[in-house]
């Protein structure tokens, strides 16, 4: 990445540095003045009610959501207008989405592959293989030349982590990966998240599984109305949340 | 465990009788109905069938046999005598086998470009570049085939060219119309939907009218466009129009999700609308597309306005030019009808299959 060594210099310890972050969508005001800092190989968990900002946020990390003031440094990179940035960050951070968003017109292995092949210019057979050791790690190697509309959603979900694992990025943001999946297929997705999570890989994860932020989080996060309320390590943040609107919500999604 | 009721096995001519009984007879109005109808059908399909086969004359039996009949049966003779003027126009007649082989090459190069091991861009542009220079060539004459100008040319490759190439040049610039009527840059936004506004507001009459009259008017002295070749622009302009919209249906029914995973895998705007937005947009869009084929090849019969003489006039033309056969234009009119519907519903069944093929793979 030489072309962006006249960027900000990175951070030995920080990977994704957010500084005074907002974002309207019109008049409503969707993220107001985020602050947040992830090391390298940190595990964060985003919670908190419908409508808080937490999928923006983690939206406005690749762009696919364009905040309007604040900076955003993801690796060393700063997010602006610049298509060069944009793409350099892409090329770093994967994301699985809450509907999977595979594309249904190519097979499995074939959504493995098609940033691999046409983003970063690998060789097909390369690709496949590296596609093929990934999808065993999903353990979904057996219904490679399947497509997506013949698979679970639980298996889907597993092809997407894939598909974003193919590009080898350093970190991976998952915007409520279970929420649109049958119960019985939420364990295989969480099962593949916490193995993920096992081998270092640095996450931000948006999602209700409170069982999957203890298991894992180094960090959770609790966001209400566009700002960071409150965060703190899983055993802290659950046994003693500081804030009211905290406790409110740990009582609703943790039934007690 | 359930009871299972036993399934009746009926005898097949049973169960036509119930079926009958049951849409067609079911009241006594709509028994009356049913007798009616048929009654209708079968007089109309007998008297047709009296006229066009059993009372008809066929094969090369002269203009006599046919004025012998007073209009009793189809003379058929007069496509036996006339047909190479139907289908060439007047091309020399010495040198009629160059447009027929011209014909048959297209019909080829369809059909090659109809089997999915073909579908290489390489192999694609390959064929479609060798076969329009042969077409051309045989066409055209030079290397040592005697020269045809093209205001000679007529009949069915005119037809078929004008068709063949006004839909398959106008494709990619309608798709190009399509993304751009979506681009988020205001110019190319506004440009694309000023064309397609414009186009679309207008008759083809009136485009090939400005392509062959007003067009000269625009140019420096001496210089000019053969004349065939600018009702193909026109055709292709025109017909880039109608494709962008109705490529623009189906970019519209993608959900949101398919750009933002190609955003987040990297792909940027080329490579996320050539792999993974067009595939889709243009599978969703087939039967539509079929249809505006279909407009085009019989729209092209227009182009008798700028005095280019395609398949259908020359059907006219050989039939009412002719003193001795002048009155047999109904049969000639039925000659082109069948060659229309030929190809009409080729590219129907075609469609067809496309679309059983293309979602094959995404049955679940």
């Amino acid at each position: 990445m030489e072309i962006l060594a006249h960027d900000i210099p990175a951070d030995a310890d920080s990977i994704i540095k957010v500084q005074g972050l907002n974002k309207w969508y019109g008049d409503f005001q969707a993220l107001r003045d985020i602050d947040l800092t992830v090391r390298r190989g940190e595990r964060i968990v985003i919670c908190g009610p419908s409508g808080s900002g937490k999928s923006t946020l983690i939206r406005c990390l690749n762009r696919l959501e364009q905040h309007q003031s604040g900076t955003v440094i993801v690796d060393g990179v700063e997010l602006d207008d610049s298509i060069r940035h944009i793409e350099a960050i892409r090329n770093e951070v994967g994301m699985v989405f809450q509907h999977f968003n595979l594309f249904p017109h190519l097979t499995v292995l074939e959504n493995c592959t098609l940033a691999p092949i046409w983003v970063k210019r690998l060789p097909r057979a390369q690709a496949d293989a590296i596609a093929m050791k990934l999808l065993e790690r999903v353990k979904i190697a057996d219904q490679s030349h399947k497509y997506p509309g013949q698979l679970s959603g639980g298996q889907q979900q597993r092809v997407a982590i894939a598909r974003a694992l193919c590009m080898s990025p350093r970190i991976m943001l998952f915007d409520e990966p279970t929420s649109a999946l049958d119960p019985e297929m939420v364990k295989e997705v969480l099962d593949t998240m916490v193995a993920l999570a096992r081998d270092g890989m640095t996450m931000l994860c948006v999602t209700h599984e409170m069982g999957f932020a203890r298991a894992v989080a180094d960090r959770v996060i609790f966001m209400d109305n566009g700002e960071i309320v409150e965060q703190a390590p899983p055993q802290e943040f659950f046994a003693h949340p500081k804030s009211e609107r905290t406790k409110q919500f740990l009582d609703q999604v943790l039934d007690r | 465990m359930s009871t299972l009721r036993p399934v009746v096995h009926r005898a097949p001519s049973e169960r036509v009788l119930a079926w009958l009984r049951a849409n067609l007879f079911s009241s006594p109005a709509n028994t009356v109905t049913t007798v009616l109808v048929v009654a209708l059908i079968a007089w109309l399909g007998g008297r047709f069938a009296e006229w066009a086969v059993l009372d008809a004359v066929w094969g090369k039996a002269g203009v006599a046999a046919c004025n012998a009949l007073a209009g009793e049966g189809a003379c058929w003779a007069v496509v036996a005598e006339k047909w190479r003027q139907m289908l060439f126009g007047i091309y020399p007649p010495a040198e009629q086998w160059r447009p027929a082989a011209a014909v048959v090459l297209l019909c080829a190069m369809l059909v090659v470009s109809a089997m999915r091991g073909f579908w290489r861009p390489w192999r694609f542009a390959g064929v479609w570049i060798v076969g329009t220079a042969i077409c051309a060539w045989l066409m055209g004459g030079g290397l040592g085939l005697a020269r045809v100008e093209t205001a000679q040319w007529g009949g069915l490759p005119i037809t078929l060219m004008l068709a063949v190439y006004g839909t398959f040049l106008a494709f990619p610039l309608g798709v190009l119309l399509a993304l751009g009527r979506r681009s988020q840059l205001p110019i190319i936004r506004s440009v694309s939907i000023a064309y397609i506004e414009l186009v679309r507001g207008v008759p083809l009459i009136t485009v090939l009218f400005m392509a062959s009259i007003m067009f000269a008017l625009f140019l420096p002295e001496g210089i000019s466009f053969d004349k065939l070749l600018r009702a193909q622009v026109a055709i292709v302009l025109f017909n880039a129009a109608y494709i962008a919209e109705v490529v623009r249906g189906g970019l519209q029914a993608l959900p949101r999700g398919q750009y933002e995973a190609a955003d987040a895998l990297g792909l940027g705007y080329w490579k996320t609308q050539l792999l993974v937005i067009l595939p889709q947009a243009l599978r969703i869009t087939i039967p539509a597309q079929v249809n505006s084929f279909i407009d085009n090849f019989k729209d092209t019969s227009l182009v008798i306005i700028v005095s280019i003489f395609d398949f259908l006039y020359a059907v006219k033309q050989s039939v009412v030019s002719d003193l001795d056969w002048r009155h047999y234009f109904i049969e000639g009119y039925l000659f082109a009808m069948a060659i229309y519907w030929v190809f009409c519903y080729a590219m129907s069944r075609y469609s067809q299959w496309l679309e059983r093929h293309l979602n094959r793979d995404r049955r679940s």
